[in-house]
């Protein structure tokens, strides 16, 4: 039997699969065999509900069994159980790295660039090639997921340079142009508009096309692969240009997607999370806090709503930790922009049992405000990273940390221009109508000082959105006549349509519910 | 490779909109910047686009193209403009001093301290005057700040908020009155000027949107309806 695989050991440079010198690639259990053919027929007669059986189930569980803390047989080693299908093996091997990802960290810079010549194949033969396909969502999903998150990856590892061998720097010399932004974006882009995606969502909205309808599957005889991934390419995209620190062009590439409507990015519930987490992250960077709120607020209550149904799936850790990121930048946008109408009771109940005492103190804008503000931001937010290959002749340092020290300040410094703020808010809720000069007595500082704050709550509470329209966030507002400030009476008003809109929504669901009860 | 030729066939627009990750683009983009500077224009996109090819090729940026970028930036508030170029800007480089200065600037501005920000601004006007047309870009940003918040404002706190005074004040004051609905009344202390209603400084205005349902949420229900 081999010896027990051991990971501290240098793997060997080059050729496919790496291993320890006691992981024989070329070994295949007879379970894997009969993975591999089952799999490739079925994909071959486009039999997507047992493709999604064996991707989901089988392939977890042979790697839980036989590859806990070892790679699978090698792609050559499986070829002749596939026909030695070209595109099959790509797949293949887009799960193998998958894999060693996972569980066999740390990798190498080899192991990295071999994975990204690979998705560079795979993606080529689906841009290029006619590939009669159809794969599920979720593996679609996954691919890009995967590939924004080997990216990720790779460049925090590049920027770890202090405590890197010879060896390793070498390496990174040597595969300097694997993992390039410039091809990462430019693959995702490709994806995008060779599948024509923005044209088809644009098309179905006038009842042209089929394609939500579907959950994006080809029932005329084609493929999914190309429409599916540029859809999901979408949303790869919104997540690579968050971790660059540039939000608008993020919100930008998410632009085609209406979050207001059911959509293919709601199918996978990876996919749901991921775009819902960035958009709001994009959002709560940008200012613009009530937009951020209000989609955090649907998500958390879906995630509340139908958790329990995802137990079981490999997807169920990182569905509880962005669960638990989003009440943070919940807990961030709420006390930046107080607001009591936005949020459901369920959510509202978790988000007071996880951030009350937080809650309170980023309400207060002290000095332990920022030290809560800061942590809160930390632990939500994406691990930005520094797309720029290192200069590897300077003196070695570790600067994988500098993009989120980046952001992290930026964030911390807009906080501060806000700490003003606060105290307005709670003078003014007791008073309808002051002078300045009253106010400015009260409040301890000068009028000149007291007039630029009510200046400046008025400015951060009215933002301008996307068509140059002034957008109201205030929770409670006021007006200055020469200088006698009177403060508006916000009436609680009840929220009729909404309300209708909701019930028969809900009443729907009930009906539908019923409807599928049947009488023995 | 993308030449002049190139260059002319296609708008720089459409060269950010169709083929934005591409090095190739970054000596138009400089370009488009110190156009945008000369003819009193602006696009946010071309230069998020350049900013974000220095993160790329830190090795390729231009202090002097960043900092036209910043000032353009800035006029462009009451839009969060700047801080989303100071996203994709690396600390070192905020830390240089016209850098350390335009953020103070914008400090200042949003903050609503005007007078001092016209003071730093005199005292740097070596930086800003490159870009033609800002002191008219930050008093229309303060116009629209006092709008938010007053309905009548006496005439010193105007006065200080764009930096004009005396008989310029006098024909500032006569040519928004006759363009811009402003009306200038005697007040207590001294003129004020009303400005025009809007929803912010009239609330009454406003009309009761929180009970009208956005025609996306009532598309919700077209499934149920048919």
């Amino acid at each position: 039997m081999a010896a027990p695989y051991d990971r501290e050991d240098g793997l060997p440079p080059a050729a496919p699969p790496h291993g320890a010198d006691a992981y024989d690639p070329n070994y295949v259990p007879d379970s894997v065999k009969t993975f591999v053919a089952h799999l490739y027929r079925h994909i071959r007669d486009k039999n997507v509900y047992e493709i999604h059986q064996m991707y989901e189930g089988g392939f977890q569980r042979l790697s839980e069994r036989l590859f806990r803390d070892a790679p699978w047989p090698s792609a050559e080693a499986v070829a002749p159980y596939c026909d030695g299908d070209h595109v099959f093996l790509l797949l293949y091997r887009e799960l193998w790295y998958r894999h060693a990802h996972a569980r066999l960290s740390p990798l190498t810079a080899a192991n990295r660039a071999e994975s990204w010549t690979n998705y560079c194949d795979l993606f080529s033969v689906v841009l290029h090639g006619v590939v009669n396909m159809q794969l599920p969502n979720q593996w679609l999903w996954d691919m890009v997921d995967e590939f924004v998150y080997q990216f990720q990856s790779f460049c925090q590892y590049r920027a770890k340079l202090k405590n890197k061998t010879e060896d390793e720097l070498q390496q990174l010399k040597q595969f300097d142009k694997a993992w390039n932004v410039y091809g990462v974006l430019n693959y995702l882009q490709a994806l995008v508009e060779k599948s024509m995606i923005t044209q088809i969502l644009e098309r179905e909205k006038e009842g042209l096309e089929q394609f939500t309808a579907t959950d994006g599957y080809d029932y005329e005889g084609g493929s999914n692969v190309l429409k599916v991934l540029g859809y999901y390419s979408m949303i790869g995209l919104l997540r690579i240009h968050c971790l660059l620190g540039d939000y608008h062009t993020a919100l930008k590439c998410l632009a085609p997607i209406d979050l207001n409507q059911q959509g293919v990015y709601t199918i996978v519930i990876g996919s749901h999370i991921s775009t819902i987490y960035h958009y709001g992250f994009a959002n709560l960077m940008m200012r613009r806090y009530v937009d951020a709120t209000r989609e955090f607020n649907k998500m958390l209550l879906y995630i509340l709503k139908y958790k329990q149904y995802h137990q079981k799936s490999p997807q169920y850790d990182q569905i509880l930790k962005k669960n638990e990121q989003m009440y943070a930048l919940l807990a961030i946008c709420l006390s930046l922009c107080p607001q009591n109408k936005l949020i459901d009771e369920n959510v509202s109940t978790q988000l007071k049992e996880k951030y009350n005492d937080k809650m309170t103190k980023m309400q207060r804008y002290d000095d332990e405000a920022y030290a809560a503000y800061d942590e809160l931001f930390s632990y939500a937010c994406p691990k930005f990273i520094t797309p720029s290959p290192p200069v590897l002749d300077q003196p070695l340092t570790n600067y994988n940390q500098d993009a989120y020290r980046l952001q992290l300040k930026l964030f911390l410094y807009e906080v501060k221009q806000q700490q003003l703020l606060s105290g307005i808010r709670s003078y003014l809720k007791l008073y309808s109508t002051i002078t300045i000069g009253k106010l400015a007595q009260y409040m301890e500082m000068d009028e000149a000082m007291l007039r630029s704050i009510l200046m400046t709550y008025k400015h951060k509470m009215h933002a301008v959105d996307s068509d140059g329209k002034i957008v109201s966030s205030a929770d409670f507002d006021f007006y200055i006549v020469e200088d006698v400030i009177r403060v508006v009476e916000s009436k609680p008003t009840k929220r009729h349509g909404d309300y209708f809109l909701r019930q028969i929504l809900k009443f729907e669901e009930m009906i539908g519910e019923l409807e599928k009860v049947q009488f023995d | 490779m993308a030449t002049d030729q190139t260059a002319e066939t296609y708008t720089v627009e459409d060269l950010v909109a169709l083929n934005p990750y591409n090095p190739d683009i970054l000596n138009d983009l400089e370009k488009f910047v110190n156009e945008q500077v000369a003819s009193q224009t602006y696009n946010l996109d071309a230069n998020l686009s350049l900013l974000r090819l220095y993160q790329f090729e830190p090795e390729r940026m231009s202090v002097q193209i960043v900092a036209s970028i910043l000032i353009k930036a800035l006029m462009a508030m009451p839009g969060p403009d700047f801080s989303l170029c100071l996203f994709l800007i690396p600390e070192h480089v905020q830390m240089e001093e016209q850098f350390k200065t335009l953020i103070v600037l914008s400090h200042y501005l949003e903050t609503a301290r005007f007078s001092k920000f016209w003071d730093e601004a005199a005292k740097n006007r070596h930086i800003l005057e490159v870009v033609p047309g800002f002191e008219q870009a930050i008093q229309a940003y303060a116009i629209h700040v006092l709008s938010l918040t007053y309905q009548k404002v006496p005439r010193p706190i105007l006065a200080e908020a764009i930096n004009i005074e005396g008989l310029a004040l006098d024909k500032f004051l006569e040519y928004h009155a006759a363009n811009s609905g402003w009306i200038i009344e005697k007040g207590r202390q001294s003129q004020v000027i009303v400005l025009p209603r809007n929803e912010i400084n009239h609330p009454e205005l406003k009309k009761n949107t929180a009970d009208t349902v956005p025609f996306e949420h009532v598309t919700r229900i077209f499934p149920v309806l048919s």
